[in-house]
């Protein structure tokens, strides 16, 4: 026997096994539900929903079909998901900095944080936020207003709501105002190669992104009207707020321990990248005559990203796998509202826990290729 | 000839066998008997802690009117009442596990609805409690009535339930807006309702008075009397195995008719001489009953003798644990109430 046919034999081994493996549990999975008289299929897909949902993002009601169901809690994911990496990234940033500062109580309060988040499991610091901290909050009808118009109570937190007039005006005017910075970046970036001047593009920037919305308000008719939640009488000790946006009590546990635990994680990665560059680059920029801002805009941070972004790209999308707890305190999320109780009112066990599991799979890979994207954005560039 | 004979005997071998194999098939028509009676215990799905129906005491000893379903069937085909292995599931849970085997008899206040029995492979075998949606809410509100719901209401559920469906038509066909919060776990859901997440806590009556004594003051909250669904709580069983089936429901069927016949616990031996002969086929000393279901005469006997009758079990388990002390329509047909159960014979 020669050596090709050799290689080759383990191989065709492993597949023969995995085909058996899966062709077993098809068949076994066939078997049962044939005995059970189940039938398999996504038909229950179009019918009626007929449960509804406490927090959905659009419109939803009842009438509408799982499969619309399926949407909204898919949106309540992302949601959560997207708040939670965007707190997580900033608080993130922030601890891992703060963790090689020069200051004494700056760096081992970070140390402390770092410790403390990260070593407690999340189901736990969800419980806390939810059952504890949450639980005390005051009812309606006992809550102080936080910067006036703001109430947080144990049946959420009410927020004002913005009522625009012309929206689409200010729309267009935002839109213009970033097109326009793309625009002078890319001048600036031409005249410094040219000329080795360098254009104030912040300031510019800021300017623009400021004036050209605020002319909106002046003279194309834009008016913006906010709707303060006003105490609303339910039953004698039975309150709530009306008007305005409810952020549900559960959503804001969820995002809250979701961001404190990864943040903890997040704030190592970006540690290791700056303890990664050398202190030679830094003092090589210097010499070069490069001011402080410039070094770290310049030469770490380039170099520093390149460290952070594959670490930090698994902790956020293990935190978009760990929204799943949402489940645990009644935040209307996939797994809650889809593979729970859509589940249990079709019965359709296998259908739906498998659509969850793709559409965690989705979001978990689509997510792990835009961080790859710009991880290959930012590499050396090697000419 | 010698040829031909050898054809007859391979005939003759391959009739007995057949023979053999479907007698003995008929001999052991359900497959989940005989691997209960292999394990030597009942695999029982109960609730997660629902007092008066099914809720485990500090040393883990279970009670209550469905536990007592699952007892009934041990005693029947194991000979011993204790002889069963109580699993608590959610209500998300409940009919996974059943389907998929890892319990035999779910007896888990689970309400009787056409897509249940005809779409996810089960089979409801009676029912052994008459119940029906309602709603609790603080004393202070000074709620009365349902009539007195605004907009904006919040109410706690379980998901996974009826109760999330009954609850959606229920306000929609008052044309009132609500949040709905639904928990996993029913005690999520009394935690939350308890703390004031909620206004009301809505699921079946018979759940809201048991767990209204977990709450911290039973006494700040009430029941509100309108009754907004009809909810038939009863044991289940996967489908395709008709004996066990019948097992299972002439289990709970002897309960119920053992009260109509005055048999309880305490007099169920002496019953064995009575003149009604109803009553002696229900002690097992007329007739054949037991041999349908592979079991011995005195399956009935030994549910009365360690379970007790469906009135005794109801009493012991609600009525004197101050749940719901009036039996409403769960009093026997001959006293008013609905449960009616065919006649074993």
């Amino acid at each position: 026997m020669n050596n090709k046919i050799k290689r080759y034999i383990p191989q065709i081994l492993t597949i023969l096994f995995v085909v058996l493996i899966f062709g077993f549990f098809t068949i076994n999975a066939q078997v049962n539900m044939d005995n059970r008289g189940i039938d398999f299929g996504f038909g229950f897909l179009k019918q009626e929903a007929s449960f509804d949902m406490q927090f959905t993002l659009l419109d939803y009601d009842g009438q509408d079909s799982y499969m619309w169901a399926y949407v909204v809690a898919l949106l309540n994911t992302l949601l959560v998901s997207f708040l939670g990496i965007i707190f997580c990234t900033i608080l993130g940033v922030i601890i891992g900095v703060a963790r090689l500062s020069g200051n004494f109580l700056i760096r081992n309060s970070a140390a402390w944080y770092v410790e403390f988040f990260r070593n407690i499991p999340l189901l736990l610091q969800i419980f806390f936020w939810y059952y504890a901290a949450l639980r005390a909050l005051p009812l309606p009808e006992k809550a102080e207003p936080w910067f006036g118009v703001t109430y947080m109570t144990i049946k959420g937190y009410y927020i004002p709501s913005m009522i625009w007039e012309n929206l689409s005006v200010f729309m267009s005017c935002l839109l213009a105002s970033i097109i326009s910075i793309i625009f002078i970046k890319i001048y600036a970036k031409k005249i410094q190669e040219k000329e080795g001047k360098q254009l104030p593009v912040l300031y510019i920037s800021l300017g623009l992104i400021t004036i050209l919305p605020l002319l909106s308000f002046l003279f194309g008719g834009v008016t913006l009207d906010f709707e303060i939640p006003v105490l609303k009488q339910l039953a004698k000790t039975s309150f709530i707020f009306e008007g305005g946006i409810r952020l549900p009590p559960e959503l804001i546990a969820l995002v809250l321990a979701l961001s404190l635990y990864t943040s903890t994680f997040v704030a190592e990665c970006v540690r290791a990248g700056i303890q990664g560059i050398s202190k030679g680059q830094k003092e090589a920029a210097a010499s070069v005559g490069l001011n402080p801002n410039q070094i770290l805009k310049l030469v770490i941070m380039p170099q520093a990203l390149r460290i952070i972004i594959p670490p930090t790209t698994n902790q956020y999308l293990n935190l978009t796998k760990n929204s799943s707890l949402a489940a645990a305190i009644a935040y209307p999320d996939l797994v809650l509202v889809f593979a729970g109780t859509a589940l249990m009112q079709t019965g359709k066990a296998i259908e739906i826990v498998g659509i969850t599991m793709l559409t965690y799979l989705t979001i978990s890979l689509s997510i792990a290729a835009l961080m790859n994207w710009y991880n290959k954005r930012i590499e050396i560039k090697e000419k | 000839m010698f040829k031909h004979l050898r054809q007859l005997t391979s005939l003759v071998a391959m009739v007995a066998v057949v023979f053999v194999f479907t007698t003995e098939a008929m001999a052991k028509k359900s497959k989940t008997l005989k691997n209960t009676q292999k394990k030597g215990f009942v695999r029982c799905g109960v609730s997660q802690g629902l007092p008066g129906f099914s809720n485990a005491d500090a040393s883990g000893n279970w009670t209550g009117i469905d536990v007592d379903v699952c007892r009934a069937v041990a005693a029947a085909v194991l000979g011993d009442a204790n002889k069963v292995k109580f699993t608590p599931l959610s209500a998300k849970e409940r009919f996974t596990a059943l389907t998929s085997g890892e319990i035999d008899i779910l007896s888990r206040n689970t309400t009787w609805t056409l897509s249940r029995d005809a779409d996810i492979g089960l089979t409801f075998v009676g029912v052994n409690f008459y119940d029906g949606q309602g709603f609790m809410v603080r004393k202070s509100s000074g709620i009365t009535s349902t009539g007195q719901f605004k907009n904006g209401i919040s109410a706690c559920t379980n998901i996974g339930t009826t109760t999330e469906l009954n609850m959606r038509d229920f306000f929609n066909s008052k044309g009132i807006s609500y949040e709905p919060v639904a928990f996993e776990k029913a005690d999520e859901v009394v935690a939350a309702y308890d703390a004031g997440r909620c206004d009301t806590y809505t699921t079946d009556k018979s759940g809201l008075a048991a767990q209204r004594t977990k709450m911290k003051d039973p006494d700040e909250h009430i029941v509100l009397p309108e009754t907004i669904s009809k909810e038939p709580l009863g044991p289940v069983v996967r489908q395709g195995d008709a004996v066990w089936e019948d097992i299972v429901r002439w289990s709970l069927n002897t309960m119920i008719e053992a009260e109509e016949y005055g048999i309880t616990s305490a007099n169920a031996d002496m019953m064995k001489t009575s003149d009604n002969p109803q009553i002696k086929r229900l002690v097992g000393a007329e007739g054949e009953m037991g041999a349908a279901f592979g079991l011995d005469n005195e399956w009935n006997l030994r549910i009365i003798k360690q379970v007790g009758n469906y009135g005794e079990s109801y009493k012991r388990n609600i009525a004197d644990t101050g749940i719901l002390p009036d039996r409403g329509p769960n009093q026997l047909w001959t006293k008013g109430g609905i449960l009616y159960v065919p006649p074993a014979r």
